[in-house]
Parts: structure tokens; sequence; C-alpha cells
């Protein structure tokens, strides 16, 4: 049966200085899902993120992979391994173009990247994959711009395209839909989807009616620990996920 | 276009320069141009400040005079194990200081080239406070005889060009790119699944090489390696080289080489210098650099020509 499941958290603890963030944690993400983790701020999902990619070491607990464990992998491997994630706050190189963006993703496979001797020129065979991947998420006129200059939502989209890049199995997304405008949301929020075949998303995401249209399955996290898991129906009718999460608020689908 | 305009313009330049001026100067400014474009690859595009560089322009150094003076073997081999030896003392203090990050990172630079600096002090082969005089200059690949002022100039623009042309290349490769890429999100870099010590450490490894080329040009040239070659003024003097002309951008290394190279030559002679020590003159610089032009001489010219274009 564990097959059926990409990725497996077990009593997963993290403390900072004696400070529970991440509690005892029991997370199964199972494979083709779009797994959703929501939960008041602070509740310990980026943390949870990051003890999954390994930016932080888990104080106790283990995390498998596919069947492995990969409690004490190192970050870098983690993505080659096939979990990719990207970040709260967004994740481009500014200075580069989009279409450098996606290329640096791209060009790890080629192999070449410690040849400092090389013409950059090689990169461009990479160009087309790149390209395609760029009309993908919709930014094909945004090919040149340098990032720093590409509206916030486009940010957003390129993460998605150079994350896209790497083929993973597990894509990882912490609120790519915070600070946009409703269009893109709902851009992006398609794009998840249709990104989504043949593969698993775990992502965090505060806006409920883009949990509530994407997810599968949602955990729902609150200080740390796990408070309640289900599909929406289930978790929006839980009167405990209804007091932590959504306040006095009895508009589940309000969001944040 | 405009950048090969330029750069023939440069070599051109570079070419007729020791009919006018002195050759002497010339190379002098040349060394450390080498060196300030080595600190540059790793400052200006890995986002690492070493603060002990001089480390390695200083063995450089003395392993290119001791080879030449005590082995007796050919220039271009003295230039070539004193570069060696630089970029393997590289790979030992990269390997130490790379997992640490900003000033930390600077810091452990610093300590270990002290600690190098020490040992140089104590060292016999260096000759101490006197430091390793009367290298032979020797003859280039056995037939040319650089007792000649012009004839090393040449091969000490040669060896200075080669070196630029790696450094542009290197910035421009596949390697470049990821270096690049981890300058500017370190953490994507890593999620993206780089290795980005090693990438660093590479980097490193080629800067300390480098640096290594230029101390041990230099000690050809002057025909002496001595002991301030790997003093820590000697790293902060790169670091001010490199800001002053314009940290990651090409050309402003050599461009800040130059001017603190003539300045300090200038000082040295002229009767001001006796009034105001050098150090006090460049320490003003650096501060009015640091706060009123934070781009450097190249990297506001550039600024402008750009700004002029947006315009045009
Ligand atoms: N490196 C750290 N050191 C100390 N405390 C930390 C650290 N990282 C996170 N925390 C704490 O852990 C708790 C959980 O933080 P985390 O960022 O995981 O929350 P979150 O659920 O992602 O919140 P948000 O919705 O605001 O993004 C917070 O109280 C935070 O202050
Ligand atoms: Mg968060």
């Amino acid at each position: 049966m564990s097959d059926d499941f990409v990725l497996e958290t077990r009593q997963l603890v993290k403390e900072f200085r004696g400070f529970v963030a991440v509690d005892h944690v029991d997370l199964k993400v199972r494979r083709g899902h779009i797994h959703a983790l929501i939960g008041p701020n602070g509740a310990g999902k980026t943390t949870v993120f990051n003890l999954l990619t390994k930016f932080l070491t888990p104080t106790r607990g283990q995390i498998h992979f596919n069947g492995a464990d990969i409690t004490y992998a190192k970050p870098a491997e983690i993505a080659r391994r096939g979990i990719v994630r990207s970040f709260q706050i967004s994740a481009v190189f500014p200075h580069l173009t989009a279409l450098e963006n996606v290329r640096v993703a791209l060009q790890r496979s080629l192999g070449t990247s410690f040849h400092f001797w090389r013409s950059g020129r090689s990169l461009e065979v990479l160009n087309a994959r790149a390209e395609a991947l760029l009309a993908d998420v919709g930014l094909s006129d945004y090919r040149d711009t340098v990032t720093v200059e590409m509206p916030y939502g486009r940010k957003r989209a390129l993460e998605i395209a150079t994350t896209l890049a790497l083929e993973p199995e597990l894509m990882l997304l912490d609120e790519p839909t915070q600070g946009m405008g409703h269009e893109d949301v709902d851009k992006v929020a398609e794009l998840i989807k249709r990104v989504s075949a043949g593969r698993t998303i775990l992502m965090v995401e505060h806006n409920l009616s883009v949990v509530s249209k994407l997810a599968d399955r949602i955990t729902v996290l609150a200080r740390g620990a796990v408070l309640a898991e289900g599909d929406y129906a289930t978790v929006s009718q839980d009167p405990k996920v209804r007091e932590a999460y959504m306040g006095k608020s009895d508009d589940a689908a309000g969001g944040h | 276009m405009y950048q090969k305009a330029l750069y023939t313009a440069l070599l051109l330049l570079g070419l007729v320069a020791p009919y006018a001026i002195y050759p002497v100067f010339l190379m002098k400014v040349l060394c450390f141009a080498l060196f300030a474009c080595a600190f540059n690859l790793l400052l200006g595009f890995a986002g690492l400040l070493s603060f002990g560089h001089a480390a390695f322009f200083g063995l450089a150094g003395y392993v290119c005079g001791h080879v030449l003076k005590v082995w007796g073997l050919p220039t271009e081999l003295g230039l070539i194990v004193g570069t060696l030896a630089a970029g393997a003392l590289g790979l030992a203090v990269g390997a130490l200081a790379i997992r640490r990050q900003g000033i930390y990172f600077a810091m452990i630079t610093l300590a270990l080239s002290q600690m190098v600096y020490f040992f140089f002090l104590q060292a016999p082969f260096t000759g101490g406070e006197n430091g390793l005089q009367g290298v032979p200059r020797g003859h280039f690949l056995g037939v040319v005889d650089l007792r000649s002022d012009l004839a090393l100039y040449y091969v000490v623009l040669a060896v200075f060009v080669a070196g630029f042309w790696l450094v542009q290349r290197t910035v421009d490769s596949p390697f470049g790119q990821v270096l690049k890429a981890i300058r500017e999100n370190e953490p994507r870099a890593i999620s993206l699944g780089y290795e980005v010590d090693r990438y660093k450490l590479v980097a490193f490894v080629l800067s300390a090489s480098l640096a290594g080329l230029a101390g041990a040009l230099k000690s050809v040239v002057l025909q002496l390696a001595s002991l301030g070659d790997a003093h820590w003024h000697m790293s902060g003097e790169v670091v001010l080289m490199t800001l002053l002309g314009g940290m990651g951008t090409i050309l402003g290394p050599v461009v800040g080489a130059a001017t603190v190279v003539t300045l300090q030559n200038y000082l040295a002679s002229s009767p001001i210098g006796s009034y105001v020590p050098a150090p006090v003159v460049l320490g003003v610089i650096f501060v009015l650099c640091v706060l009123a032009f934070r781009r450097g001489i190249v990297g506001e010219l550039a600024a402008l020509v750009r700004k002029n274009l947006n315009l045009g």
C-alpha cells in the first residue's frame, strides 16, 4: 500500500530553541493528488516545506519519498530525486532574463555546468525547450525581459515554468497566488491544475476558493500540529477548523 | 559590437604603450590589473568577499622566485608552478571558508591568510623581511631574453590578455551562468539541484590561481618576491582596486588597478607624498567611492552611457 503515497512524514518535529514549530506531523501525500496544506499564519506550513526540502533538519521524525528515507539527504540532492519547491517569496533570478531563468534549471541536464572554459553559446541548444516552457505558462512575450522588470504575477508564473523544467515528480508550491489580483489568481490556479497532470503537487495556499477548486485533499495545520484532514467538504465543516482557521467567520470560502 | 571595437582599441593601446610610458610601470599595472580581475571574478560574479587574496598573490611570487632562482628552471615553468601552488592553497582555504556566509567568510579568509603571512615571515626560503631578491628573469620559451624590459613587457601583456580572456570566458560560460544564479538567489539555485558549495569552491580556486599568476608575474618583473605582497594590506588594496574600478564589470578592475598604481607612484615621487602618506589618500578615495559612486568608475560610466542611449 505504501507506494500509493509519494511522500510520507512520520512524527515530524521541528523545534526552534524550545519553540515547537512543527509538532508530530504525519503527512501522507497520495500520488497524483493536489494536496493542500492550509492553516493560519505561523502554523508551521513553510517550516514543513523547509523540512521536506532539507533547508531545515528535523529535530525528530522521518521523511520518506517513494519509500526511501530522505530525512538526512541534502537539499540539492532532494531536487535531483524529483522534489522541487517554490518559495513563499518570489524565487526568480532577478537579473537574468525569463529565458535564462528557465535555462538555469535546464542546463544541469547537459552536464556542462562546471565547464568554465566553454562558451555560453553552448546553452543555446536549450532555447527551444525553454521557449516551450515559457509558452506553457503564457510568458512567450517576456522571453528576453529581465526578470526584475516583470509584473509580480508573471514572476510567479516564471517560477512555475522554471520548476517544471526539472520535470519534478513532486512539486511543492508555497503560496503561489499570494499577493496577486483576481485575474492572476485565476490564471495561476488554472496553470497549476494543468501542470498537475502526471505529477503530485503539495501546496500551501491561503486562498480558500483556490483550494476548494484544486485540492483533492487538504491537511489543516494549527500551531504546528495537524488539526484536520480530508477533502474540502469534510475539512470546511469541521468545527475545530472553523474556529482555528476561519475565526468567527461563517464564510468558509471567504479566504484571507 | 562596441565591445569588440573597444577591446581592439585597448589592445592596440597596450601594444604601443611601452614606447610612451616606462615599461616597468606598465608591467606593474598589468600585474595588479590581473590580480584585480581574479578578485573580481570571485566578488563580482560569485558574490564572495575574500579578505585573504594576498596569500595567493604572495605565495605564487615566492614559489615562482624560488623555482627561477634556486632551481634555475625556465621562466614559464616558474609562472606555471607559482600559479598551481596558489591554486592548491586556494583549494585548502576555499574548502575551509566556503561554508560560511558573508562576513564570516571574509574573516576566515583573512585569518588563514594571516597564518600564511606568518609562515612566510618565519620560513627560511622567503628571505624574511628582505624578501627573495635577485630573481632572474631568464628566457621565455628558451629564446626571448627577458632582461630587456620591452621583451618582458610583451610577455606580460600576453599573459595578462590570456588571464583577462579566461575571466571573461568563465563569466560567460555555463559555469558562469550557474554562479550568477547562485549570487542572485542561492536558495533557489539549491532547490534546482545545484550543489552551490562546489560551484563556489571552483570559482574560489580559479580566482586564487589567477591571483597567483599575477603574483608570479610580478616577482619576475620586479625580480623580487616580498613579504608585502602577502600582507593583509595587499588584500585590502585589491578590494579597493576592484570597488574603485567597478565590481562585477569586466573592465572595472583594470581601471581600478591602473588608478591605484598610478596614484601610489605619484605619491611616492611627489612632495605631497611626504606630507600625506599614500594609505591615507587611498583610504579617503575608498570612503568617497563607497559613499558617492558605488558602482565604481566603469560602473558609473556604463550607467551614464546607458542613460544617454535611452534618452537618445
Ligand atoms: N528559523 C526560525 N527560527 C525561529 N523560529 C522560526 C523559524 N522559522 C519559523 N519560525 C517560527 O515557526 C512558526 C511557524 O512559521 P512558518 O513560517 O512555518 O509559518 P507559516 O505557516 O508558513 O505562516 P505564514 O502563513 O505566515 O507563511 C512561526 O511562529 C515562526 O515564527
Ligand atoms: Mg509560510
